[in-house]
Parts: C-alpha cells; structure tokens; sequence
C-alpha cells in the first residue's frame, strides 16, 4: 500500500473537520443542555491536555502548574469582559484598581490577552523553573500553582479574594471551544513535528546528548513551556466564561491531578493520546457519577459516596504507571496511514 | 521564639522522611504528607473508637503509619524500579491522591477534632509567659526521636547499608545487601517519624480532616530542601529555619501571615536558583 499522499492527507483532513463541524452544530441544534455542557468541557479539557503534554510528554518534565496558568487565564479575560458597572457591583470590599476597573473588551481579545499574560508568566517564572529538573522541577511548578492561588485570595483589589468574580456572560460555547481545541491540536502537533519538536523529544530522551548535538535545552522547553501556558490560558478563559463564577479555590491542584490522569491514560508524549484521554475522561467522570449516587437494589439501598470517583480515578492512574505504562496511545500518533493499517515511522 | 522551634520541630520530623527516601530513591514520595493524615486519624479513632488510653494508641498509630508507608512502597514504588523517573513521581502524586481520596470517602469530609490527652493539655508559666507544655514537649520529643534515629543509622548495621545505598546505589547492591530490604527499613522509620510528626501537629491544630497532610507535607519538602535534601542534619536545620523563620515573619509583620504559604515557597524558589543543594548539601557529603 502507498503512503496516504499530501492531497489526499488534506483532504481527509479537512472531510473530518467538516464532520466534526456538522455533528457539534446538530447538538447545538437539538442537543440537551447537558449534553453541549459536556461537549464544551471535553473541549477545553482536549486544549488543556494537549497542551499540558506537550511539556509533560514531549519535553518529558513534570511540570505540576498549569492550574496556575489556568487561573491567570480564567481571571485575565473575566476581568476584561465584565462590564465596569458589574465590577463596581462585585467589588463590595475592595474597589478595583483603576486602569482594570474601565476597561471592557469583547472575548475573543480577552482570550488572547488570558494566553499572552499566561504565557509572560510562564516566561517570568521559567527562569528559576528551568534551572532545576525531576522531582523539583516538579516541586517548584507546584509551589507556582499555590503561590498564585494564595495571591488570588490575597490581592483584593485585582482579583475580589476569596468572593471571586461572579455573572460573567456565558460567552463559551461549542464553537469558540471546539473551535480553539482544534487550533491548539494543529499547532501543537505542528510544533511537535518541527525541528524544534525533535529538539524537544531529544531532549527527554536524554538531555546530555541533546546537549552535546547542539541543542540548547532552556531555549526548546522555555518555548514548549510558553506556549503550554498560552493554549492553558486561552483554555481558562474559555473555562471561566462557561461556568461564569470563578474564585481561588476552583482551579486546585486537583485540576492538575485530572489533566496528569488524562495525558498517562491517553499515552505521555502522544498529542492524540491526550486527545483521547481528555474525551475518556470527561465522558467517564460524567458516566461515573451513578457511582455517588444513592443505588437501591431492591429492598436495600447503598448511599452515595461523595469522593468514590476520586478513588476510582486515582486508581486507575495507578494501574496504567504500573502496568501499562505506555497508556492508549503509548507514543504513537493517529495518522490516515495508521488507520489503513500501516504504522507510520514511529 | 518557642514556638517557632516547636513548629520547625515538628517540619524537621516530617522531613527527614522526604530525606531519606530521597537520599536512596531519588524520589520525593508525595505521599508522605498522606501518612501523617493518616496517623493522625489513627490515633483518633484508637483514642476514641477503641477507648484506648493516648500511650497506647498514639504507639500504635506510629506502628500502623510504619506499615503503611512500607505497603506503599511494595506495591507503588518498587515495581517501577528501574522505570522512567517521570512514572515513578506520577506514581507518587497518585497515591498521594489515592489515600487522601480513600480518607474522604472512608471517613468523610468533615473535620473532626482531635482529643489532646490531658498530659498535653497543661499550660505552664515560666517567666510570666504562659506556655503550653505541648510547646514545650514537641522538641524535646523530636529530639528523642531523632538520636533513636541517628543512632540506627549511625550503629547498626541496617543503619550501615542505608548510608551505603545513599551513597551508590549499584555498588550496594553488587555488596549482596538486599536493597528492597533497606529500602522498606527506610520507609518504616521515615514513616514512623512522619506519624510522629502528624500526632503531634493534630495536638497543635487539633483538628483532623483528609487533606491535612498536604501543607505540613509540602512545609517539610521545603524544609528538606533548605537543609540540603539527602542529609538528616539538613532536614532537622531546615524544619528549625523555616518554622522559626515563618513564625517570626508572622510576629513581626502580621500583614504578612497570609502570604506565610507563598513565601515558603518563595523561600525554596531563591533556596533552588542560588544553592541548589541547600545549607548543608556538599556533593561529596555522606547522605542517607
């Protein structure tokens, strides 16, 4: 069989696009509330794993904050949208800082503004970030996440503490966020397949011989780490648009934890891996909920335990580290000739 | 002044479990906070479920903890010896995840509180200033504690291997040490110091809920981390710094004690970028 061509790879691509099109606008057409809920939380979760994996599986650094820039993009473009007469209503105990309190600008620029600040304070911190690898690497990026979570709480005056921001206009809905999923998912896998991409991979794979080929490792993983920040940012705004309150304590470690579930389930490394993983998991934590509900078989009835999906989850990112470790997806890629059958150079 | 060496009594406790463990995996066992949850639960159901006086379920608490942190290491930790460092941490943060999830589910989410037994519970005056004993104690019980520690290290044979393996991993292993037996050695004593510390720091707060064992665990990681992560002298100097360090922050500037989180870890960002191998870290030095 002949590879799949350059034309035809278009095409297919494209014919796929269109379908996944035609399908989101029939849910928007007829589908259940609930239902285009859970659409739009698969997406925003596709966007945050993709672009968590990039620097978790690609670059091969655990990096435990992105509910940091998570939280930055969510307050960034909730602040920009909200109306002044709204902030002056909100900020009951602190009045806004000034330039803040005026402005209001339409969600598309506030969701590039949320990836841009997201994405200069991956800049900002990736110094100290990078000079560390492994395990503090990891300490470090969540010491990031709760740094900026006690910062929120604190700084009334930008962020309303601990009463968070409430009323946003539900802006979010399937096409902003299947529309930036999909973006987020090209780029990506474009940046993967670049030069830059292999730099990257070379340098999980072992950073003293990318080293000594010439790859420079602070420059690879500071641009997977920025723009990891910025699809994360977008990502939040998207998010904070679509539940329309935010405050501090809604993007916790646990967020991370869940992206972390979706990328191993899925296949570290693999962009379609993380794909898969997202839409698993979303689809699972909703079909999980039967599990904290009260059950009544026959004449006795088990009650519902809040946290039982937490357990399920966390064992079954246990599972897959200790016996499946390549996840789905290991690290190969959905490509037209995998699906005929041939697996392309791995 | 007391009470910050009570507090960073209780940090050092809780990280010379993070130091050993690093000292011979190479891992930070996200876990260990968890155990100190655990403890602390222990010794409050031994206390009021099974109507055990404090000196007896507060040893057992200690024994269950030791064992707890062995399971975790069998059956989390061991069968990816020799795998990617990245599954081993995710294994870490997992079962991390596991316990506390298991707490909430088991016991539930509302905090209970923690009954301090009535020997704990006096306030002494010494110098016109009113003391709780319970300051008092917790470093004289960490010290305790720490020379049984130091002592096993430093005159057993067990303690020999420990420091062997801390040293090179490999080598020991060709000395025909059995390292998985070390290894579980190290992870019932870290345990149990970690058990020890949760006991004490659920007198101090007392109040006891599934998600406890975080803070004081990411304090003592700090804590590791500022003495130089490896070294048991390191972890004890680090906890003392940073509970002496955070209290006085609080004391003298009170604005600032709702940053006190943030600039722990500030404190470990400037600790990490200027001397990553923390005050007492050499890279030649004798690690456990």
């Amino acid at each position: 069989m002949k590879p799949t061509g350059r034309r035809t790879n278009l095409l297919l691509n494209l014919a796929s696009l269109l379908l996944l099109a035609g399908t989101l606008f029939l849910f928007h057409r007829y589908g259940s509330d609930y239902q285009v809920r859970i659409l739009n939380n698969m997406a925003i979760f596709i966007i945050l794993a993709v672009s968590y994996n990039l620097v978790n599986g690609v670059c091969g650094m655990l990096h435990l904050g992105p509910n940091a820039f998570i939280t930055i993009g969510a307050y960034t473009s909730a602040l920009l949208t909200m109306s002044p007469a709204e902030k002056e209503l909100s900020f009951i105990l602190e009045p806004l800082v000034w330039p803040l309190s005026a402005i209001q600008a339409p969600f598309s620029v506030s969701l590039l503004a949320a990836g841009l600040l997201a994405m200069g304070f991956a800049f900002l911190i990736s110094f100290p970030v990078f000079r560390v690898r492994g395990d503090y690497l990891a300490i470090v990026t969540l010491g990031f996440g709760e740094v900026v979570r006690v910062l929120c709480n604190a700084m009334q005056s930008v962020t309303n503490g601990p009463l968070g921001l409430k009323g946003l206009v539900p802006h979010t809905h399937l096409g902003w966020s299947w529309g930036v999923a999909v973006v987020t998912v090209i780029f990506v896998t474009r940046l993967t397949n670049s030069s830059y991409g292999r730099a990257m991979k070379a340098i999980r794979e072992d950073e003293i011989a990318a080293r000594a080929m010439g790859v420079d490792p602070f420059k690879h993983l500071l641009l997977a780490f920025m723009v990891s920040a910025f699809f994360s940012g977008v990502a939040g705004g998207l998010l904070a648009h679509l539940i329309t309150t935010i405050s501090p304590n809604l993007f916790t470690f646990l967020l991370t934890f869940n992206l972390l579930i979706m990328i191993v389930v899925g296949g570290l490394g693999s962009t379609t891996g993380a794909v898969l993983g997202a839409a698993l998991f979303t689809w699972a934590g909703e079909a999980m909920r039967v599990v904290e509900r009260p059950m009544n078989f026959g004449s006795w009835s088990i009650p519902g335990i809040p946290g039982m999906r937490m357990v399920i989850f966390s064992l079954l990112l246990m599972g897959v580290i200790l016996f499946r470790r390549h996840g789905i997806m290991g690290r190969r890629e959905f490509s037209w000739d995998w699906l005929r059958g041939r697996r392309g150079p791995s | 002044m007391i009470n910050g060496i009570s507090l960073g009594s209780l940090y050092a406790l809780v990280a010379i479990g993070y130091t050993m463990v690093y000292g011979i995996l190479r891992l930070i066992n996200f876990a260990h906070g968890d155990l100190l949850m655990f403890a602390a639960y222990s010794a409050l159901y031994g206390t009021t479920l099974f109507a055990l006086p404090w000196y007896w379920s507060f040893p057992l608490a200690l024994l269950g903890t030791g064992l707890l942190g062995i399971l975790v290491e069998r059956s989390a930790y061991r069968p990816l010896r020799g795998a990617p460092r990245i599954s081993l941490l995710i294994s870490a943060i997992g079962v991390s995840f596991l316990l506390e999830n298991l707490a909430l589910v088991v016991i539930g989410g509302v905090p209970k509180p923690f009954p301090r037994p009535e020997v704990f519970d006096r306030v002494v005056e010494f110098m016109g200033i009113r003391i709780p004993v319970l300051t008092l104690y917790t470093p004289i019980i960490t010290l305790v504690l720490l020379s049984g520690l130091l002592a096993v290290v430093f005159r057993t044979r067990v303690g020999k291997a420990m420091r062997a393996a801390s040293t090179d991993f490999e080598t020991t292993q060709l000395m025909g040490i059995n390292l998985d037996r070390i290894i579980s050695v190290t992870f019932l004593l870290g345990s149990v110091l970690a058990a020890a510390g949760g006991i004490m720091w659920s007198m101090k707060y007392p109040q006891v809920n599934p998600f406890m064992g975080v803070l004081p665990g990411l304090k003592a990681f700090i804590a590791a981390v500022l003495g130089g992560i490896g070294n048991i002298f390191g972890a004890v100097l680090g906890g003392f710094v940073l509970g002496v360090g955070e209290i006085f922050i609080v004391a003298l500037v009170p604005q600032l004690s709702q940053y006190r989180d943030a600039l722990s870890f500030l404190a470990l960002i400037l600790m990490l970028l200027f001397r990553p191998t923390g005050i007492l870290g050499e890279p030649v030095e004798e690690k456990v």
